[in-house]
């Protein structure tokens, strides 16, 4: 459960002679970005290409909506899941608080029962970590678990700059890598493909797929078992994300589905895992929190099927080499925040995702980030911060915060309970401010200063509204302007402008029929006041 | 400076702490306001271990998964896991021969397909892998011909051997009934990581009273060798990454029996 995506060693590269590789892409991949946390297009521009795409639209609209049931489903069944997501919550904000501590805690005891701790400031540094262990091991293929950390950091890409290929295991991660194409979900990577585009997907790029492969799942996922299960058994190194790291013990967690987290965690003899510094819980207790907390809230699981629990190195079971690479990558710039730092609280469980009526119809890509959906509009541009993010409007991560329509939906799910609309507000707000004092001549601030003088005087707003009753002849039969001239075009581009009613509220008020005075006094908006013909 | 100190000087601004500089983008934060943590969800269940509410939970949950659950005695167990290595034998005893799995739809390739294992020899009998600490009595009434090969960590099995197994037989440390979840801890009754993990067929033996309601009962008593590797299994292995269809079998077991042992009788 935890992510990455494209195959370095399927990907065409520069000096194989091949042209320009995008116009033939069959697959219509999203070029691959140079940095993982910001590519493509602001996501207002984005998200207006990919609402064009019906089959992703579809596919989603059916992903999200059954996740949401299985989830609410395994939810309702938990009697005390808000009990333990306050507690969940709570843990969170102790392991922030106490971070240097707990780091320096695990690191000792992942040292003392055999294993080797790095740090890495960015993800230059933490790539070429990895890198180094594969190529001190000889490896020049790396098997690989699904993982975010190592998504967010362009590891396979920097990987493949060093001639080693890196194998992507998970189902979806695999569709992803061999499509040449970018994930759209943290949990199911693929969930932009059908079935049909999948077969196609692994006819064409995965090389031992039977050439009578059908379009049933159940067939699909064979042949990619029988693709990689060569790789797992010969594999010299694995990298790894992880779930949770415990403090008080240095045991690490992995969270999965398939199987091939088992196996890469299992079989090769050198294992490398990629983790957050924000990942920590502090004692191995707190599992009994976060393996309820989890699943339910990811896959819609009372338990996802397998789960990898581990201590440095255990001789004779599992690799005897272990490798923890301990990644900040800005993280430390989140925390600084006050507001913003509740974002590293988050286990990735990507509830937040399917329950966002933006992300349900825009999807991942248009987010431009590994990190999509709501928790991505918070977290990418905090993330970012100290190379661009939530610094005005040319940052295209800016734009990030107002991908929402703070519903409150992703906070209502939120295992953990991140407050991500009061997030979003702050954010919007500090990218306002940001701008405020760089702009020269802004038209929203001066059509706003107009407005506070038209309203801080009764006159000016009586003159104000009789003039807009002037414009209740405009508009079709459903009483709405679609389409205005500049500058009201600001507004009709994307939405519908109702028409002014008739006569203003005062006019109206001067017009109705006295009350006689014997009569009780019956409430000033109470519709039996108003003549038939008004209403 | 290393890049630990770095980092952890970074840590140390963002949290407003004196002395530690700033983080990357020049900013010292503040100190979090600490709570204590609320538990007030629950640390056991209604029912106690092992008893029927628990075990009938646990079965159901198994079944769910698609697990297949045989309930039977200490006394009985023997047979009891004979009869599915005998069952293994048939499914294997010839091409096109059913995969011994509740797939929905028709199997694509063999077992171990493109495994670059020889293909299965029919002439031997079925080869079951066990952990040396197993209990020997478990396998007593294996069917003759039965190949019964013993892994430990002074004796392991290659990844390859293991992938030429049928089958494999553990113990388990203990179950979970909401969640319907078994756990292995890796010791000599239950064996390394790889072998419940590389052959396609786990026989996973759960003793009754090992049976507890909740998630904090047993991480309460994992954590007392929280050192140990552990599995945590719910169901043999699945995907719901195409069109979340759910798939059973990918790459661990394809076909996970759990044996539920009763309690001997008072």
């Amino acid at each position: 459960m935890s992510t990455f995506l494209g195959l370095p060693g399927l990907r065409r590269r520069v000096d194989d002679g091949a042209p320009d590789p995008l116009p033939e892409e069959p697959f219509g991949a999203v070029p691959h970005p140079q940095e993982p946390l910001r590519w493509g297009e602001a996501f207002p521009a984005a998200a207006k290409q990919t609402l064009a795409n019906d089959q992703l639209r579809r596919n989603l609209g059916h992903a999200t909506q059954v996740i949401r049931t299985k989830r609410a489903v395994v939810v309702d069944e938990v009697p005390d899941w808000e009990a333990l997501r306050d507690a969940g919550s709570a843990v969170k904000q102790q392991v922030m608080a106490r971070l240097p501590e707990l780091l320096t805690q695990l690191e000792e005891n992942v040292v003392a029962r055999g294993g080797v701790v790095h740090w890495a400031r960015d993800a230059a540094e933490a790539n070429r970590i990895v890198a180094d262990i594969a190529k001190a091991e000889g490896a020049d293929e790396v098997v690989k678990v699904k993982s975010m950390a190592t998504q967010e950091i362009g590891l396979n890409e920097a990987l493949a700059a060093e001639g080693i290929a890196a194998v992507e295991t998970d189902l979806a991660e695999l569709i992803v890598q061999l499509a040449d194409d970018m994930p759209s979900h943290i949990l199911v990577p693929a969930i932009h493909r059908n079935r049909s585009e999948i077969r196609d997907i692994f006819l064409a790029r995965m090389g031992d797929a039977p050439p009578d492969l059908s379009d049933v799942p159940r067939e699909l996922a064979m042949a990619a078992r029988a693709h990689l299960r060569r790789k797992f058994l010969s594999a010299k190194v694995a990298v790894s994300g992880a779930n949770f790291a415990v403090a008080d013990s240095g045991t690490l967690a992995v969270v999965e589905s398939e199987g091939n987290g088992r196996m890469c965690l299992t079989l090769p003899s050198t294992l490398v895992t990629v983790m957050g510094i924000e990942k920590l819980v502090p004692t191995f207790d707190d599992l009994e929190v976060f393996l309820q907390l989890l699943p339910r809230s990811s896959t819609g699981e009372r338990m996802n099927p397998y789960t990898s629990l581990w201590t440095g190195v255990t001789p004779g079971d599992g690799p005897s080499s272990f490798h923890l690479v301990l990644l900040d990558n800005g993280r430390t710039d989140v925390l600084a925040d006050e507001v913003g730092r509740s974002a590293l609280h988050c286990i990735r469980c990507s509830a937040c995702l399917n329950v966002c009526p933006v992300y349900e119809r825009v999807g991942g890509h248009a987010y431009g980030s590994v990190y999509p959906g709501p928790i991505g509009a918070i977290l990418t541009p905090q993330l970012t911060a100290s190379s661009g993010g939530v610094s005005g409007h040319q940052d295209p991560n800016a734009s990030l915060p107002y991908a929402s329509t703070l519903c409150g939906a992703c906070y209502e799910v939120c295992p953990v309970k991140i407050d991500i609309p009061s997030i979003l507000v702050d954010l919007r707000a500090r990218e306002v401010d940001a701008d405020r004092s760089r702009r020269g001549v802004d038209p929203w601030a001066a059509a706003m200063k107009a407005a506070s003088w038209v309203m801080s005087d009764g006159g000016r707003f009586a003159l104000a509204g009789r003039a807009a009753t002037l414009a209740s002849g405009l508009g079709g039969g459903d009483h709405a302007v679609s389409h205005a001239p500049p500058p009201v075009s600001a507004w009709t581009r994307s939405r519908d402008l109702p028409v002014p009613a008739g006569r203003t509220f005062r006019q109206w008020w001067a017009g109705r029929p006295p009350v006689a005075p014997d009569e009780p006094p019956t409430g000033l908006a109470e519709p039996a006041d108003v003549p038939e013909a008004e209403r | 400076m290393s890049a630990r100190d770095d980092v952890l000087n970074r840590v140390r601004a963002a949290l407003g702490r004196p002395g530690a500089g700033t983080t990357a983008s020049g900013v010292v934060g503040t100190a979090p306001h600490l709570d204590e943590v609320p538990r007030e969800y629950r640390t056991s269940g209604e029912h106690p271990p092992g008893s029927p509410e628990v075990l009938d939970q646990l079965v159901d949950r198994l079944v769910d998964y698609r697990a297949h659950v045989h309930r039977t005695t200490a006394a009985d167990l023997p047979a009891a896991i004979a009869t599915l290595v005998t069952e293994l034998s048939g499914s294997r005893a010839g091409p096109g021969a059913p995969e011994p799995d509740n797939s929905r739809a028709p199997e694509l390739s063999g077992p171990r397909a493109g495994s670059g294992a020889p293909e299965p020899d029919n002439s031997r009998g079925v080869r079951v892998v066990v952990p040396a600490g197993i209990d020997d009595g478990w396998l007593a009434a294996l069917p003759d011909g039965t190949d019964v090969v013993r892994d430990s960590r002074e004796r392991p099995l290659t990844a390859a051997e293991l992938d030429a197994t049928d089958a494999v037989v553990t113990a388990a440390r203990i179950a979970i009934s909401e969640t319907g979840t078994i756990v292995l801890d890796g010791e000599p009754d239950q064996g390394r990581r790889a072998v419940s993990l590389v052959p396609d067929v786990h026989l996973c033996v759960v003793r009754a009273d090992q049976t507890v309601q909740t998630v904090p009962e047993a991480v309460r008593l994992l954590g007392e060798h929280p050192d140990r590797p552990q599995t945590w299994i719910s169901g043999p292995s699945a995907t719901s990454d195409i069109e979340l269809d759910r798939v059973e079998g990918v790459h661990g077991p394809r076909t996970l029996h759990v044996l539920l042992v009763a309690a001997p009788a008072r």
